[in-house]
């Protein structure tokens, strides 16, 4: 076996940010190895909250997967973002259930309140909407995720008080 | 833990159990949680103590899921067997005052069908037990079956009783579990992996969501029974980021049953050893289909491949694989412990055992239930269910999201089970339930089906690539009233096209919503032809 590649063995993070060390340790953990390619991109973006070119050009160092690859399955899988985020985030469920009972006014009042669509983040940086596919509490449809926190049985009425609490942002 | 010591643990935690005064269960899974469930314990528990009451008067604990998600946060009071619906924090005083009494404005009838009838074999647990702790599970009979298999059982007579249970695969297909463990068990090649399918991305669905939050150690016991059966060293639980709880669930239950020698090196005792790791995915609903979700543990896009080779030849990473689902792995303890011939008692002829459902959309008792293999869709919607709220009218059920159809009223008597639901053009599915009303258009139901089906395609085969957009197209032409007789035929060659031609069971099930909604409401796809002499 010749020795490895003295690019690869140099591998540095991007910045100094400490975060960096958390996603190194999460590679590390699986052994530096191309599988815990996905693993290592969750962890970035829990870090930073979206992921970044520098970054997976790290990752892809580090792991030895072409850059390439980095980059077709952080842009493959909806989980992972490559735009920053705003201060809060809200996530409205577009399952079944929630599309039944009227996910599509909830996102046509925040266009309208907030002027963003699914995806986008407001000029302010302060609210990002997002959509997903189902958190699974059906039972309590429609709902969104604000900050985190699971809302549900939601009405245009009170997503607009639940973002007023978290953001001061209603219009 | 060898044998003798989870039953003597077993034991031990039940005596403790039963010499307890009142018990209040708070339901900790992901419905309730949302509902301020955390919040409501911790002002129960304060109020308990400020009562000055001893842990042996009343004990306030947290449990898994009870069920009745949509009238959540929901209490269950033992011995008295009350449960609370919607409880606020100021209703804790009255509750703890009451030592479950009678609190008449949350009082949730136990007697209600939705309780009653009711068959449970994979949520024995739920809502009984604190998922967080291995001794509530050990007590409620767990990890006995793996110590017997290990100690008294050889991998072949583990196969033979579960072929001989009837069970079939709860992920949606039916296969049959035995045969599927038979072939892994026969395959050449070491070291063999076993998979938990917990990806459950139809929406409208949370049965695995459920049952992970509310009796973790059940699908790692199942897990590893499995594994000895097929002669597996090493697992993973692929499981989707959307559940956080769920996951730290697992994590929880993971380190407990390792630090107490249910899972790891040396399994009780034995010379058998088995390790799981979790797996997060990422948002991509065909990772669901099996060789995507290898594809995504081996960390790369999660885009499917023919078969064969099937996984329990090459599957991840090139090794023999068994996957399986939460639900079918949640199964086998229960039959391993009271044996195949109780198992196959419950159900139908063909399809064993019973079926977790979440039922959700325009019914009453939005939640999970789990009921025998052949109970009627009615009985599901109107007695269980409590039917539609509001002077609404039923429409139809659907079932199998993505992948299945809509179900309307003169098939409702059918008996639930693989086969029927095939015919009637819908799928058993994972067991999601959504229930539709009057108000709700099936154009507009089948055209949200298939812009999820577009969005998710993971693009690797061009019928279920461009079929879907196509589709996805033609179907907006109903929504806005455009569309000719020429479109309804169109409709129909291309749903043949992309049933028969896609790659794997996201493209070949796509066309089933749209398939079934056309078979049994046409008038609604009529009633989006344009006007005669609008020029087309």
């Amino acid at each position: 076996m010749p020795a490895a590649l003295p690019y690869f063995d140099a591998v540095n993070p991007p910045s100094e940010d400490k975060r960096w060390k958390i996603v190194a340790a999460t590679m590390r953990k699986l052994g530096n190895e191309r599988t815990a390619l996905i693993e290592a991109l969750h962890s970035m973006q829990q870090a930073f909250g979206y992921l970044d070119l520098p970054g997976l050009t790290f990752v892809a160092a580090t792991l030895r997967v072409p850059l390439s690859r980095v980059c077709g399955v952080a842009t493959f899988y909806h989980y992972f973002t490559m735009k920053p985020q705003g201060r809060h985030t809200c996530v409205v469920c577009t399952g079944t259930a929630c599309h039944i009972k009227g996910a599509e006014r909830l996102l046509k009042t925040i266009a309208e309140q907030h002027g963003v669509k699914p995806g986008e983040t407001t000029p302010d940086r302060e609210l990002s909407l997002l959509t997903a596919r189902c958190f699974g509490t059906c039972g309590l449809a429609p709902v969104a995720v604000i900050d985190g926190a699971v809302a549900g049985s939601l009405t245009p009425d009170s997503l607009e008080e639940r973002l007023a609490e978290v953001a001061g942002h209603a219009a | 833990m060898l044998l003798e010591e989870i039953e003597a643990l077993g034991a031990e935690q039940r005596e403790r159990a039963s010499a307890l005064g009142t018990v209040i269960s708070v339901c900790g899974a992901a419905g309730c949680q949302s509902m301020q469930s955390d919040a409501l314990r911790e002002q129960l528990a304060a109020q308990a103590q400020s009562r000055g009451l001893k842990p042996e008067e009343c004990t306030v604990r947290q449990v898994g899921c009870l069920g009745l998600c949509g009238a959540g946060p929901l209490v269950s009071v033992e011995p008295s067997g009350r449960i609370y619906q919607r409880v606020r924090i100021s209703d804790a005083p009255a509750i703890v005052d009451l030592l479950g009494g009678d609190v008449e404005r949350i009082q949730l009838d136990p007697q209600l069908p939705f309780f009653t009838r009711q068959h449970r074999i994979v949520l024995e647990n739920s809502g009984a037990i604190d998922p967080d702790r291995l001794e509530d599970y050990i007590a409620a009979g767990g990890y006995l079956a793996l110590a017997k298999a290990l100690a008294e059982m050889t991998p072949a007579e583990i196969v033979a009783q579960v072929t001989r249970s009837g069970l079939r695969g709860r992920g949606g297909a039916g296969y049959p579990t035995g045969l599927k463990w038979g072939t892994v068990a026969k395959a050449a090649g070491s070291p063999k992996i076993v998979i938990c399918n917990a990806d459950e991305g139809d929406p409208g669905a949370f049965m695995d969501r459920s049952v992970l939050e509310s009796d973790p150690h059940r699908v790692l016991e199942g897990m590893a029974i499995a594994a000895y059966a097929v002669g597996a060293t090493e697992g993973f639980i692929y499981i989707r980021a959307e559940y956080p709880l769920a996951i730290a669930r697992l994590k929880t239950a993971l380190r407990h049953a390792e630090r107490n020698g249910l899972l790891g090196n040396n399994i009780s005792g034995t010379p058998f050893s088995f390790r799981i790791s979790l797996r997060i995915g990422a948002g991509a609903f065909v990772c669901g289909e099996e060789t995507a979700l290898m594809a995504s543990i081996e960390g790369r896009r999660g885009q499917p491949r023919p078969r064969p080779p099937y996984p329990a030849e090459r599957g991840v990473f090139g090794h023999p694989t068994l996957i399986n689902n939460v639900e079918t792995f949640a199964n086998i303890p229960a039959i391993l412990r009271r044996g195949a011939a109780w198992f196959a008692q419950t159900g139908t002829e063909r399809s064993k055992g019973t079926k977790v459902f979440a039922l959700a959309g325009a019914i009453r008792n939005a939640g999970l239930i789990e009921v025998p293999m052949g109970i009627s869709l009615r009985d599901i919607v109107f007695e269980i269910g409590g039917g539609i709220p509001g002077e609404r009218k039923f429409k139809a059920v659907q079932t199998g999201g993505p992948s299945g159809g809509c179900i309307p009223e003169e098939f409702l008597d059918t008996p639930v089970d693989y086969e029927t639901l095939t015919r009637l053009g819908s799928i058993m599915g994972s067991g999601g339930m959504v229930v539709i009303d009057e108000t709700s258009s099936l154009v507009d139901v089948a055209r949200y089906f298939m812009e999820f089906c577009m969005t998710e395609s993971c693009g690797k085969c061009i019928p279920c690539r461009a079929g879907t957009v196509q589709l996805y197209n033609l179907l907006g032409r109903f929504s806005a009233r455009e569309a000719t007789p020429r479109d309804l035929e169109r409709i129909a060659e291309l749903c043949d096209v992309v049933r028969h031609t896609s790659l794997c069971g996201l493209g070949q099930a796509a066309p089933n919503p749209l398939l079934s909604t056309l078979r049994y409401f046409r008038s609604e796809y009529e009633a989006g032809l344009a006007p005669e002499g609008a020029g087309r």
